[in-house]
Parts: C-alpha cells; sequence; structure tokens
C-alpha cells in the first residue's frame, strides 16, 4: 500500500512538464488575450473562455485517460476514434430508431466500448499481436462497422437524456466538464487507490519481471484495454450529443492521435512503465487551450495545426533523454 | 525480432508439420498473400462473369496506383522498424503544391521537382530527427502529419484544376493504355523491390529493423540508413501526390486522406510485419492489389456501400495478423 502511495506521488511529478506548458499558456493568455479569464454567469450557468476551454476539451481528457493506462503496459490503442463512432452510433440507433430509452442505449453504448476494448485486449494479451497493429484491426473496421449500424446515414435523435450529455449543466457546470472530472477521480481511485496502477507500470516496465514477481500480466494489459475502451465509448457518446447526432464518417476521426499525444504531454512514457492519470488530463487541456487560444486571436484552423506540431516536436524533444544529456554536457564548466 | 536466419524457431515448427522446405518461414508470410491474391482473383472470375476483363485490371491498377506508390516507401520505413504516419498528409501538400505552382505559371516538370524535393527532404529532416535525438517515430511523424496538412491547406483550401498544355496531356494518357501513375507505380516498385532485396542499404535496413544494437555492432551506418528509408518514404508520398494530380487533373489539399492507415494495412496485409526485420516490396504489391481487389470485387457482388470495404479489409487484416502471430509461435511472449 505505500509502495502505491510512494507510485501515486512521482505520478504526480511525471505530471509537471504538462503543468508547466499549461502555466505558460495560461501566463500568455493573462498578458496578451483580454478576457480570457473572465467568468460569467449566464442564467445561472458558468460561461467563459476557460469554460469553454475546459469542456471542449473532456473528450480528450476522457480518451487520454484510458489511452495513459494502455501505453504504460506498453501498448498504444488506436481505435480510440473508431470506437467513439461505434458507441455514438450504438446509441443513436438504439434511441431514435428502435425507440430503446435514452438509459438503456447509454448501457449499450457502453458495452459496446467495453466489448471494443476486449477484443484489443485479447488480441494484444492473449494472441501476443503488436498492439500498434492490434488495435490497427478495430481502427480500420470500427469506421465501417458504424457505417453498418446507422445505414451509412447520419443519425439523429432528439432525447433529453442524450442532449444533456453534452447541453446539460448541473450545479452551474457545462456535464462534460464533470464527465471527464469524474472519470478522472475514478479512474486515480482505481489506478493508484489499489494496487492496479503499480501492476500495470510493473508490466509495461518488465514484462518478465512483473510475471516472475506473480503480477498477471495478461489479466492488467487487458483490463487496461477495456477501461480505454469504457472511455472511448463515454466520449463517443458526448460527441454524438454535442452534433445530436451519430456521424460514423467523422465523429472522433484523428482524436487517437490527440489522445496519445495528450498522455505523452502529460508524462506517460510511450516506452511503458510509467503513467499520470492527472497529467494526460492536463495534455488534453493543453491541446484544447491551444487551439482557443489561436483561436481567439484569429489565427487560421490550418495555422494551428503547424502551431500543433511544433508543440508536439518540443515536447518530444524535452522529454528526449539525449537531448537532456546533450544539454548537461554543454552546461558543464 | 532478429531477422530470421534459417535455423530459427518457426522454420523449425513449419517443418514438423511437415511442410515443404521451399516454404521457409522467411517466405511464409509472402506465399500467403500472394495465395490469398490469387484465390480472392480466381473467385471473382469464376463467381462474376465479366471479372476478366481488361477493364476490371485496368481499373485495379490505376485506382492503386497512388496507394501503391505510398507503400513501397513505407515498406522501407517498417522494415527498418519504424513507422511513418505524414504520408497521407504528404500527399495532399505534393499535390496542392503542383496545381498551385502551375497556376502561377511554371512549367509543371519544374513544380513536380519541387514538390519531390520537398518530400525527399521533409523525410530526411523527420529521419535526422527521429535518429539524432532518439525520439519515436510514431510521435515525430505525427507532427509531419500535422505540418503538411496544415501547410497543404494554407496553400489552398479549395481544390484547384490544373491547366497546361502538357499536364493536360499526361492526364489524357491516365485514360489512354499505359496511365502515367501506374508506370509510375511498377518502375517504382521494381527499383524499390531491387534496392530491398539486392543492395546493401537494403540489407542495412532489415539489420536495422532486427535490432538498432546489434545492427550497430554489425557495422551499419544505422543514422545514415534511417534517414534514407524516411527520405525514401518522403519521395514516394510525393511521387504519390504528383500521380494523384495525374489521375484526377487536379491538386487538392485534402488528397491522401486516411492513405496512411490504408498503407500501413496494405503493407501488414503483405506479410510485413509492423516489428521491422522482415518484409519485402513483392508482398506490398501484393497487399495493395488485394486491397484493389476487395474494392473491384465488391460492387460485382451487388454490395455498393463502402462500409464493407473497411470491415471486410479490417477481417483479412486480423486473418493475416493472426497467422503471422502462428508463424511466430510462442516468442515473445
Amino acid at each position: 500500500m505505500r509502495d502505491a502511495a510512494r507510485a501515486a506521488l512521482r505520478a504526480f511529478g511525471r505530471a509537471a512538464p504538462a503543468a508547466v506548458a499549461v502555466g505558460l499558456l495560461l501566463a500568455f493568455n493573462a498578458a496578451y488575450t483580454p478576457g480570457f479569464f473572465d467568468l460569467t454567469t449566464v442564467e445561472g450557468r458558468l460561461a467563459g473562455s476557460m469554460v469553454d476551454v475546459l469542456n471542449r476539451g473532456a473528450v480528450v481528457v476522457l480518451l487520454a485517460l484510458g489511452m495513459a493506462l494502455v501505453i504504460a503496459t506498453g501498448g498504444v490503442d488506436l481505435s480510440v476514434g473508431a470506437v467513439m463512432a461505434i458507441a455514438g452510433a450504438t446509441a443513436a440507433t438504439l434511441a431514435a430508431r428502435h425507440g430503446v430509452n435514452a438509459w438503456s442505449a447509454i448501457a449499450a453504448a457502453v458495452a459496446v466500448g467495453a466489448a471494443a476494448g476486449a477484443f484489443n485486449g485479447a488480441l494484444v494479451a492473449g494472441a501476443g499481436v503488436q498492439p500498434i497493429v492490434a488495435t490497427l484491426v478495430l481502427m480500420v473496421a470500427g469506421r465501417g462497422a458504424a457505417q453498418l449500424l446507422t445505414g451509412g446515414q447520419i443519425v439523429t435523435f432528439n432525447d433529453p437524456v442524450l442532449n444533456f450529455l453534452d447541453a446539460g449543466f448541473v450545479a452551474g457546470a457545462p456535464m462534460p466538464v464533470l464527465i471527464a472530472a469524474a472519470a478522472l477521480a475514478c479512474s486515480l481511485l482505481l489506478s493508484r487507490g489499489t494496487a492496479l496502477g503499480l501492476f500495470i507500470e510493473a508490466a509495461g516496465d518488465n514484462e518478465r519481471a512483473a510475471r516472475l514477481a506473480g503480477v498477471r500480466v495478461r489479466a492488467v494489459k487487458a483490463s487496461a484495454y477495456v477501461l480505454c475502451g469504457l472511455a472511448a465509448a463515454i466520449a463517443g457518446l458526448l460527441a454524438a450529443s454535442d452534433i445530436r447526432a451519430a456521424d460514423a464518417n467523422n465523429a472522433g476521426l484523428y482524436l487517437e492521435l490527440d489522445a496519445i499525444l495528450a498522455a505523452v504531454l502529460g508524462g506517460t512514457s510511450l516506452r511503458g512503465g510509467r503513467f499520470s492519470l492527472a497529467g494526460a488530463a492536463l495534455g488534453a487541456l493543453f491541446i484544447q487551450g491551444l487551439t482557443t487560444t489561436l483561436y481567439l486571436h484569429d489565427v487560421s484552423p490550418n495555422a494551428t495545426l503547424i502551431v500543433k506540431a511544433a508543440a508536439v516536436l518540443a515536447v518530444c524533444l524535452a522529454a528526449s533523454e539525449r537531448v537532456r544529456a546533450w544539454i548537461k554536457i554543454r552546461s558543464r564548466p | 525480432m532478429t531477422p530470421r536466419g534459417p535455423d530459427s524457431r518457426p522454420l523449425r515448427r513449419l517443418r514438423a508439420l511437415r511442410v515443404p522446405a521451399l516454404l521457409s518461414a522467411q517466405h511464409a508470410p509472402l506465399a500467403a498473400t500472394v495465395g490469398v491474391l490469387i484465390a480472392l482473383f480466381a473467385a471473382c472470375a469464376i463467381a462474376f462473369p465479366g471479372f476478366l476483363s481488361p477493364g476490371v485490371a485496368r481499373n485495379l491498377l490505376v485506382g492503386n496506383a497512388v496507394l501503391g506508390l505510398v507503400c513501397v516507401g513505407m515498406t522501407f520505413v517498417i522494415i527498418s522498424g519504424g513507422i511513418d504516419l505524414s504520408v497521407g498528409a504528404a500527399i495532399g501538400f505534393a499535390s496542392i503544391l503542383v496545381a498551385s505552382l502551375v497556376q502561377q505559371g511554371w512549367h509543371p516538370l519544374p513544380a513536380f521537382g519541387v514538390a519531390l524535393a520537398i518530400g525527399t527532404a521533409g523525410g530526411a529532416a523527420t529521419g535526422a530527427l527521429i535518429h539524432r535525438f532518439a525520439l519515436p517515430p510514431f510521435l515525430v511523424t505525427l507532427a509531419g502529419m500535422f505540418c503538411y496538412r496544415g501547410c497543404a491547406l494554407m496553400v489552398s483550401e479549395r481544390s484547384i484544376t490544373i491547366r497546361h498544355p502538357f499536364h493536360r496531356t499526361l492526364s489524357e494518357w491516365a485514360s489512354g493504355p499505359v496511365p502515367p501513375a501506374v508506370v509510375l507505380f511498377v518502375v517504382v516498385a521494381l527499383a524499390g523491390w531491387i534496392v530491398a532485396r539486392w543492395t546493401r542499404f537494403g540489407r542495412d535496413a532489415h539489420a536495422l529493423g532486427g535490432g538498432e544494437e546489434s545492427a550497430r555492432l554489425m557495422g551499419v551506418r544505422v543514422g545514415r540508413v534511417k534517414v534514407s528509408v524516411y527520405a525514401i518514404s518522403g519521395l514516394c508520398a510525393a511521387l504519390a501526390g504528383v500521380a494523384a494530380t495525374l489521375t484526377t487533373g487536379a491538386g487538392n489539399a485534402t488528397a491522401g486522406h486516411l492513405y496512411e492507415l490504408d498503407a500501413i494495412a496494405a503493407v501488414v496485409i503483405g506479410g510485413t510485419p509492423l516489428a521491422g526485420g522482415a518484409g519485402s516490396i513483392l508482398g506490398t504489391v501484393a497487399g495493395v492489389l488485394i486491397f484493389g481487389l476487395i474494392q473491384e470485387a465488391m460492387p460485382h457482388a451487388g454490395v455498393t456501400n463502402s462500409w464493407w470495404f473497411r470491415i471486410a479489409v479490417g477481417g483479412l487484416l486480423l486473418a493475416f495478423v493472426l497467422l503471422q502471430r502462428g508463424l511466430e509461435g510462442g516468442r515473445g511472449r
């Protein structure tokens, strides 16, 4: 238990670079974006640029949480975008076409997400397939499956419960923010409150050693993929609720890359063996914050892509041990 | 994974199964791919009257020349143990750049030259970053993808029709007996096959994919090889972009959307494992043809819904991955 607590502390330390990045972004906004920190309440609901960042960032936060766990096992999940599309399609078709009540539709979508995660987990942990290839299968086929569900159309719905997921407010706070915060709290509890996080890191760091130490590596790995699928399904529900429709072609498109980026920004090593959930969430918020900031400064969305590329490279370089070693040699007297 | 020598375990397994020695483990994935290709083609020829027509064969080649070009470069990268996510966006950039330069009064040939030079230089820069700072290829090429797509959209968000007599002549050949894109694909694939199979550079790339440290100890100049494979991939992507302008007669910044995925899938179906160290260009060509054959056969089978195509490709990918895994046996678990 003390080991788990120590691991949790170390994980907070890993989030430091992402926290610094977010801090720099906030400092920039404090200096150059008038009104960025203004919070207003419109009809008892919080509004403002900060709320906007949190609200729009919620989807990638959810994905990044699951992705951090998977990456920590030494894997990666390329299928989260496709799983989002499947989950959205499941809920929308059930609710709009088959008259299923919204709660059952949501439950079905979440179950489908977990099943997709279990499929990935079975391929990686059971069959021993390389994670990139194993999850590529679902990434390629998943959107096809989602289109199969929707019949190739964009299924629109208008259901109070499904609409509430994205547009609703509880105590003035927008639902996506609350859902993402709840997911962060749950995943922190699950991974750091129990030994699961330690097992995941052990499995990703040195699989053989972990197995010899009695960790059930396969079960641990598979559970990480299931959690990732769950998170992707919830993100898919949010995305569908946002546009009140399931768009199998475009829901979650390229978001797997944002999620990986957010997790790595947040101190989760692509080599596996260590992760930080708080860092992953901060990383996701940094990406969204950057996008919103550039938008507020009237930078075209196309140039935003290039700034994002520069940010990816900067983060990679900052995390590279070779660069650190090089700087150390340079700064030696 | 090490390059498979004559005494590797899969071979012994196959021998134990009394498979003819001709089918060594090294050639088994390639044999499986070619076998599937032949079986699929035979099945289509028998099931659909009129499938064995020159028109269908033409469609097969013309429709997949652009993807095939990208796949040749991708095979080099994957053999060397890397991955290149930037190729799809690089196609879009090359395509719109050529169109934009011609619009400004350039002759198409120097415009092609500029596009190819930028593609090659971009690839080389990617490889240099990956090697010099030991960065993960996944993230660096992801940055490349954002960068290319952003740049392409900044050149022009709208597609630009290319109006130049020389380009028009080339485009008209696209519907003639020798479509230039197909010629390009065949030449590049042949050259790639020779380089990968028969030159020192090809062997070095295999060795690098087998294990960087052992390759270095063997005297492989790792940096040079790494920079070269990404430069080749960049060149192939730029060639694909040029070929796309010839096929469509226009430049489009969103050309090559999702091609990085299709390319990786086709390469893996072609028997090149993502782990690196093995694979062949011939297999990749077969993989691309399988890809095209499924696409071509769908309308004949009365399936007009595009989603079945993605599901079929995903299923095929799964089958091949499991097959490769089976050939590898229990290694690396």
